[in-house]
């Protein structure tokens, strides 16, 4: 049955957006991680102000990456037991392409949700107000880079049993660079510095990820299947 | 349709078969036999695309597959040991993503004539494995591509369902399609029989 380029993708695309929707846990566990972290904190180091205010960029960032990769295990491991994902190596259509779709479904259910509970946890943190709206550009440029870089680990792990610890490795030095500029780009806006250059940056970092990591996460599909 | 030259396969540095030589033609039944673990299903995953081949040469239609990638992709059906049904969804919705151009009746109809009318808007997880086998081949009723490779089709099917799926291949093979299938059971077809191991053709 041959449909075109568009067409494919925008299959790709319902299907998973369909999985996502149905599987409740694969999107509300990295959400429910990120609000339980970020309201134990108070909890745990104490609800003076100056205090959170200071780290409540970083945190907000932190573990906002922790629950990506949290949720990075999942996003070929179904379509790898399932056989989908033969189907996607045959299919008549270039394999970045399809990948594309898939990233973007995960960023829809991960990366933005935590972008919109963002603001919450920073009002929990008693984040400054010259600080939201940083926080919450850079979460929505820098989670779509985290899903984008994150999904080279997970294609390249698909093929093993327990890839989980492994993705973390692998995928933790490449999110250092978007954690430094997006918990920075957050932190400068709240004590009042210039911050939109971070957020270029990252938007540079965005754009590298969404040209490159298809190709790359489509090689290592290739290289997975193999064995 | 497709022919192999020379194709070896090596897998966790045992070598399974080389210098496997054989054409699919159209209109044939190809049945790949042989023990467990002789490469059967390794064969398939280098013929479809899944897996790249080490050694020889495969030829689609006299050009090397390679050079024609997409012409060989698009007329190409593989339903492997796992068919790529997502348990969450529907039947319908399983098959509409494998068959996009078919319509509401179409579907219904490739459904129902493998058996499973009433249950296209059943999520796949309530399905018994013979009902999901029968979902991924209901798709072979609207394909349109001449090629088929098939894994084990008759796995956990019943009489039924296997009449009906050996009556769907011999129609095709009449239209001028090809089917290459591996089955542990002997295939009531007009079939040629290769079987892996000891490089015999077999005609019919």
């Amino acid at each position: 049955m041959s449909v075109g380029l568009a067409q494919a993708m925008g299959l790709q695309f319902t299907q998973d957006w369909k999985l996502a929707v149905r599987s409740r846990s694969d999107w509300a566990n990295p959400m429910i991680f990120f609000v339980l972290v970020i309201t134990l904190l108070p909890l745990g180091i104490g609800p003076e102000v100056k205090q959170l205010a200071a780290i409540a960029p970083g945190m907000i960032w932190i573990v906002a990456l922790l629950a990506t990769l949290l949720s990075l295990d999942a996003m070929f491991r179904s379509d790898w037991d399932d056989g989908s994902l033969e189907q996607m190596l045959i299919s008549p259509h270039p394999l970045p392409m399809l990948v594309l779709s898939k990233i973007a479904v995960h960023w829809l259910v991960t990366g933005l949700p935590l972008t919109l509970l963002s603001p919450l946890l920073g009002l929990m943190l008693s984040l400054p107000e010259a600080g939201y709206l940083p926080l919450i550009v850079s979460l929505f440029i820098g989670s779509a880079c985290l899903s984008f870089i994150g999904a080279i680990g997970a294609a390249l792990t698909v093929a093993l049993r327990q890839g989980g610890l492994l993705i973390s490795l692998i995928i933790m030095p490449f999110y250092v660079p978007v954690l430094i500029f997006g918990a920075s780009a957050a932190m400068r806006a709240v004590q009042g510095f210039e911050y939109h250059g971070l957020l270029v940056m990252l938007g540079g970092f965005l754009a590298l990820a969404v040209a490159g990591a298809p190709f790359a996460v489509a090689a290592a599909l290739r290289i997975s299947s193999e064995g | 349709m497709l022919a192999l030259k020379d194709l070896s396969c090596e897998r966790d540095n045992r070598l399974l078969f080389e210098g496997l030589s054989v054409t699919f033609g159209a209109g044939d039944i190809w049945h790949i036999d042989g023990p467990n673990g002789v490469g059967k299903t390794s064969l398939l995953r280098q013929i479809t695309g899944v897996s790249r081949y080490h050694g020889g040469e495969l030829r689609w239609r006299g050009r090397d597959v390679a050079e024609c990638r997409y012409e060989f992709a698009q007329s190409l059906v593989y339903i492997g040991h796992t068919p790529g049904i997502k348990k969450a969804l529907s039947a319908r919705e399983n098959l509409h993503h494998y068959c996009p151009a078919a319509d509401t009746s179409a579907l219904e109809g490739a459904l129902a004539e493998l058996g499973l009318y009433g249950f296209e808007d059943v999520p796949c997880f309530r399905l018994s494995a013979g009902q999901l086998r029968r979902v991924a081949l209901a798709r072979l009723a609207l394909a349109s591509e001449p090629f088929w490779v098939l894994d084990e089709p008759f796995t956990a099917l019943d009489v039924h369902a296997i009449a009906a799926l050996e009556q769907r291949l011999s129609a095709h093979a009449a239209r001028g399609g090809c089917v290459v299938l591996t089955s542990h059971q002997p295939v009531n077809l007009p079939v040629q029989r290769l079987a892996l191991g000891d490089y015999s053709v077999v005609p019919a």
